[in-house]
């Protein structure tokens, strides 16, 4: 009877989360949806603890306040800027339980000497997965948080290294099946997972985080629907497939915008092309113009359409604020001011986005790519806030480039461009910028918040 | 394979495709809360680490269960929380800062 109920709880909850799901389609609701979500769960984990193999709730106290102390600062104090970071670093958790599920109920099978062929399997899958996900997203972490370096990290047979031992691991796995009770093949299983997470980020320069941090998301939903098939559990199967969906929809969004391949986002080997060294092409020729703040603002302060496009730079200097400030500023003086959102700014699905938001800029003031390309023709000014390959001309018209076929920002249609960067220097993928050097272009050098300042002084003077 | 086995990857396979056809219709300007929103929910994996902890299946078997609690514990309220934070922030235009709001009762 209680199995009953606690199964009928779990269908409830699992609606909860595919309404709160369909909820994030609209800002308006989304919000809402996701409280109903965190109410579902509540359902969940309340029917849980009614489950008949649970027998004492000290370990599961000590767990659950340890969880809610660490959880409760990475919901609270992690600052916008900081999400790509707080994402990968809670796809480590998510994946560590997983797999640590997956290590208890094996050796609890092994006790009573019950391992199925089938549950072996789901359990195999789980700890391999669960484990490469887990350092993957270690690796993603320190990569973000810049703890470890950004730029690929190669060796040569990298990939056939790699691929070599995922098939190691993939053979353990079937091993396993047919030897359910060789534990060294199980310990073996998981060491493989955490080493091919290592080796499988190392080579993945900082530029094309948002489809690993995707991937991971993918990954993680993965195992978890292993979880599920392991321990007869449908809501883990229901929630881990649409964690999975979700990774996966995301990170073949995110590689369309990089133009990548389809089946490069599948294996992940996208250390094949490390930028860095395939950037030797024909240099941009020509010299920048630089420009000062106060033309700049001028320029700004008189036009009747600006489009702003932001890029890792602007999260880099955390001068989302600052842009809103000028935004204001613009807009009291009647001028259209628009944000263009290129699908791979920054380091994550959505980075810009919620940057700006945090500022306080109106949503419907961000505007993907597809719906703002074919009104850059129109723009008095575009303001290129340290962005740089997804503005960057060479996708479009140089074969050589490696950055080649990526689709980008119409910014060089616009009657005049201003850039604010750092300094001189290439961008993260190491490509030579044709933009930059552009008849109609001209740089402000300096950091984009400190800039972003002037030219909003300079507004308001003119 | 048992016939439990084959119901569940029926499961798998509708939710996949449910998850598809929804996520799909999310616009690109919310899918960072989407990705905070799909780690806040998949800390489902806490119902089978409480199985785990509370089963009472020798220290290691509890000690491996109770980590298990907290790291999914610490995804289900960082996550949940996070992505409320974010949600609040986006609306039409209004004061910065004020999107910082989060009611208690989220969790």
């Amino acid at each position: 009877m209680t199995d009953i109920f606690i199964q009928i709880a779990y269908l409830f909850s699992a609606a909860l989360f595919i309404l709160a799901l369909r909820s994030l389609g609209h800002p308006h609701t989304a919000r809402r949806g996701m409280q109903m979500a965190a109410f579902g769960m509540l359902v969940a984990v309340a029917a849980t603890l009614l489950h008949a193999r649970i027998v004492t709730y000290e370990w599961i106290a000590v767990g659950a306040i340890v969880g809610a102390v660490i959880g409760y600062p990475l919901g609270m104090w992690v600052p916008m800027t900081a999400m790509p970071q707080r994402i990968a670093f809670s796809h480590a958790f998510g994946a560590l339980a997983a797999t640590l599920v997956g290590v208890g109920e094996y050796l609890h099978g092994l006790d009573i000497q019950q391992l199925s062929h089938g549950k072996v399997t789901a359990l195999g899958f789980e700890v391999l997965l669960g484990a490469l996900t887990v350092t993957g997203s270690l690796m993603a972490f320190g990569k973000l948080q810049e703890i470890l370096p950004g730029r690929p990290i190669v060796f040569r047979f990298q990939n056939v290294f790699n691929l070599s031992l995922l098939a190691v691991g993939v053979g353990c796995l079937g091993w396993l099946v047919f030897n359910p009770y060789d534990i060294w093949i199980f310990v073996a299983l998981g060491v493989i997972g955490l080493l091919v997470g290592v080796l499988m980020v190392m080579p993945i320069g900082g530029a094309d985080m948002p489809v690993v941090v995707s991937l991971l998301n993918s990954y993680a939903g993965l195992a978890a629907v292993a979880t599920g098939f392991a321990i007869d559990n449908n809501i883990l199967i229901v929630v881990g497939a649409l964690d999975g969906a979700s990774g996966f929809i995301l990170s073949v969004t995110m590689s369309k915008a990089m133009n990548r391949s389809f089946s490069n986002v599948l294996f992940g080997a996208f250390g094949a092309a490390a930028p860095s060294e395939a950037a030797a092409g024909d240099g941009a020729s020509g010299v920048m113009a630089p420009i000062n703040s106060e033309d700049a603002g001028l320029r700004l302060a008189f036009a009747r359409q600006v489009i702003i496009v932001p890029g890792y730079g602007l999260a880099v200097a955390q001068a989302q604020h600052q842009a809103r400030e000028l935004v204001d500023l613009l807009e009291k003086r009647g001028v259209d001011v628009r944000f263009a959102i290129h699908p791979v700014a920054g380091r994550m699905p959505g980075h810009m986005n919620v940057l700006l938001a945090e500022a306080g800029i109106s949503y419907d003031k961000l505007v993907d790519m597809e719906d703002i390309n074919h009104r850059f023709a129109d723009a008095d000014v575009a303001l290129v806030v340290g962005a740089n390959d997804v503005v960057n001309p060479a996708a479009r018209n140089n074969t050589s480039s490696p950055i080649y076929g990526m689709p980008i920002l119409n910014v060089s249609d616009a009657k005049s461009i201003i850039v604010l960067k750092r300094g001189k220097g290439t961008g993260f993928s190491g490509v030579d910028n044709d933009l930059f050097v552009g008849p109609r272009t001209s740089m402000l050098f300096g950091d984009a918040k400190q800039s972003l300042m002037n030219l909003g002084a300079e507004v308001k003077l003119a | 394979m048992t016939s439990t086995a084959v119901i569940q990857l029926f499961v798998f396979l509708l939710a996949g495709f449910v998850g598809f056809q929804t996520i799909s219709r999310i616009p690109p300007l919310l899918h960072t809360p989407l990705m905070a929103a799909t780690n806040a929910i998949s800390g489902i994996s806490l119902v089978a680490s409480l199985v785990l902890a509370g089963s009472n299946q020798g220290l290691l078997g509890s000690v491996l269960g109770a980590v298990a609690v907290a790291c999914a514990m610490a995804n289900v309220v960082g996550g949940f929380l996070i992505t409320d934070r974010m949600l609040a922030m986006f609306g039409p235009a209004k004061d910065a800062g004020k999107g910082e709001r989060v009611s208690a009762n989220d969790l």
